[in-house]
């Protein structure tokens, strides 16, 4: 508790440096031209012994259908960013939902937090997805509750009292500009402010490990680079980050990221240029 | 924007504005208040049953300790006798007899005044051989004292007959009995009803709030914390409808006592009276019912948490 609250603090003294300030673009002069590295082996895919995600030649269909995915072979480390591409029906949404352990592969082998998620017992996995943010590509904001509200669930869901976290909330709330609209509910928000609170939502915890299937799939892209900053700021304060998108001028921006490509079934690993 | 936050901004905004920790599960649906209103029903009903078989107990209970100490005396009138002597006879024997409290002794008027409901009025009845009664109050209920009566009065006027009621006694206490365990069978049936109902209901809500639970599941709330949501979601549920349908309950118990009270000088009133102990319901009688609505409040809660903790294990 005591790491959470340092980690915390931490987290909103650099959320009180500008995030959203467009002069502050650290990677501005930073930004690589877009030169990725070859393919890895797949057997380098997965060399972290003490990787947060693991996936050991894992395929999945969906019911009877064709394996949508097959021997999956790559790991996902500690602290790492990478970003999951691939044209629209590749099966980048498939992949984060069998990280998240609400899919369960057919065939091979997912390691989560150094656990065969087929040995996962229902506490193990309420304890595991505690240390994981999602942002579901269509939000799962609840239409009942406010946006404080819901970017708070995660922290009432772990049975601590609302007045130990509302500052958190209110503080984390402004920082991606919905200081304003707290008491607003998801149905009344505009596209982009349902983006930010489910960002806010998977981010409120401080997760270990952040999935995040096209977090910027409804705002301009202007937004979007600041949306991207967050998370890259999240991963500098050691959050492993996965996030989906096929926006490829998006990635170019952030280059040193890796990158997984979903296509025919399968995952391509290009390396992130390092600055 | 980002400027630091100050505790009296945070305080204003936390009680003037926002609103927070609503129910994860939304209140108000239809299904809600269909449930509300069968909750309802079932507890008047059940109140209603409930303190009806009490008031049937409670009056069968003071109609038979009366009818237990009084016991009658009568005298067939034979032709030559002369019956005012043999009363009189009758009475001073009585009186001596252990354990009698009172005597009491039906003169002839009263005695043709009690054929009267049958017989009408305006007949000289005279002619007619009318047996003469004498009430005789015990001090106890137990009828121990009867065969000493009962020699006693042998001896004085051999035919005297005693009537002490005691199998009219047994019959009602029967009656009052079968009541009772039939209004029991019946506040069972409308519970397992009442049951059955929030049951339904409940597995509705499950279907209709999935996409809450999965979410709930995703930010990492256990399957304790999602049942525990359901059972104040539902406790609130069965609350106001045990609210609605016991205080429906002891209004009209309030009601039906008053009423009769009112009533009870009425023909009729008195045979309602008997039946029921004039409706005045004790107030052990009205503590009942707000435990029977307790009872369903708490009960809505439990149902729903075990139906919806067994659904999550049967998830992923
Ligand atoms: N629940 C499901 N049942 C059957 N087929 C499914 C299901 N979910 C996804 N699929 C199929 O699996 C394939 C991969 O879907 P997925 O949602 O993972 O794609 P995606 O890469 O996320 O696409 P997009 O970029 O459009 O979001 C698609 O062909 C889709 O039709
Ligand atoms: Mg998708």
């Amino acid at each position: 508790m005591e790491i959470y609250q340092r980690v915390v603090t931490t987290f909103l003294s650099q959320a009180s440096k500008p995030p959203f300030d467009e002069t502050g673009d650290r990677f501005a002069g930073a930004r690589p031209k877009t030169r990725l590295k070859p393919p890895e082996a797949a057997s380098l895919g997965h060399r972290s012994e003490n990787a947060l995600v693991r996936f050991e030649n894992v395929g999945l269909r969906y019911g009877m259908g064709p394996e949508v995915v097959r021997d999956l072979n790559f790991s996902v480390a500690p602290q790492s960013f990478q970003f999951l591409t691939g044209p629209s029906g590749a099966g980048k949404t498939t992949l984060l939902r069998l990280m998240l352990l609400s899919l369960r592969p057919t065939r091979g082998t997912i390691h989560i937090f150094g656990k065969d998620a087929r040995a996962l017992k229902k506490d193990d996995l309420t304890a595991l997805r505690r240390r994981i943010g999602v942002v579901f590509q269509d939000f799962r904001l609840l239409d009942h509750l406010t946006t404080y509200e819901n970017v708070a669930l995660p922290l009432r869901a772990m049975g601590r009292a609302e007045s130990a976290y509302r500052a958190e909330v209110i503080e984390l709330l402004r920082w991606v500009g919905l200081g304003d609209r707290m008491n607003a509910s998801p149905p009344v928000l505009s596209g982009g402010e349902k983006q930010r609170a489910a960002i806010a939502r998977a981010l409120i915890v401080r997760p270990e490990l952040l999935l995040a299937d096209e977090p910027t799939g409804n705002v301009d892209p202007g937004l979007a680079r600041r949306l991207l900053r967050l998370f890259v700021e999240l991963h500098r304060l050691g959050t492993a980050v996965v996030i989906a998108t096929h926006d490829l001028q998006l990635m170019d921006q952030f280059g040193f990221a890796r990158r997984l490509v979903v296509g025919d079934g399968e995952v391509t690993i290009f390396d992130g240029v390092s600055s | 924007m980002n400027e630091p936050i100050s505790d009296e901004t945070l305080a204003h905004v936390a009680q003037t504005v926002l609103r927070r920790d609503m129910p994860l599960i939304p209140s108000g649906s239809i299904a809600g208040n269909a449930l509300v209103v069968v909750i309802a029903i079932m507890t008047f009903l059940a109140c209603l049953t409930a303190g009806g078989a009490l008031l049937v107990a409670r009056a069968s209970e003071g109609w038979r300790s009366e009818v237990l100490r009084d016991i009658t005396i009568q005298l067939m009138p034979r032709p030559g006798d002369d019956l005012d002597s043999l009363v009189a006879k009758a009475v001073s024997a009585a009186s001596q007899a252990p354990g009698v409290d009172r005597v009491r002794a039906y003169s002839a008027v009263e005695s043709e005044k009690l054929l009267e409901p049958w017989l009408g009025t305006g007949l000289d009845l005279s002619l007619l051989p009318i047996p003469r009664l004498i009430v005789v109050h015990m001090r106890d209920r137990t009828g121990g004292e009867l065969p000493g009566l009962r020699a006693l009065l042998a001896r004085a006027v051999p035919q005297a007959s005693l009537e002490d009621h005691r199998v009219w006694a047994t019959r009602i206490g029967t009656m009052a009995n079968a009541v009772v365990t039939l209004g029991a069978a019946l506040f069972v049936l409308m519970i397992v009803a009442m049951a059955t109902a929030i049951g339904f209901a409940t597995r509705g809500a499950v279907a209709a709030n999935r996409e809450i639970i999965e979410v709930l599941h995703f930010v990492g709330a256990s399957d304790a914390f999602i049942a525990r949501e359901f059972e104040t979601h539902f406790r609130r549920l069965g609350f106001r409808g045990a609210l609605i349908g016991g205080l429906s309950a002891i209004g009209f118990f309030f009601g039906a006592s008053t009423l009769s009270a009112w009533w009870s000088h009425s023909t009729g009133g008195e045979e309602i009276a008997a039946l029921f102990g004039a409706f005045a319901l004790a107030p052990t009688g009205y503590l009942g019912l707000v435990l029977v609505g307790a009872a369903v409040t708490l009960l809505t809660g439990y149902l729903s948490r075990t139906i919806v903790s067994r659904y999550l294990r049967g998830l992923l």
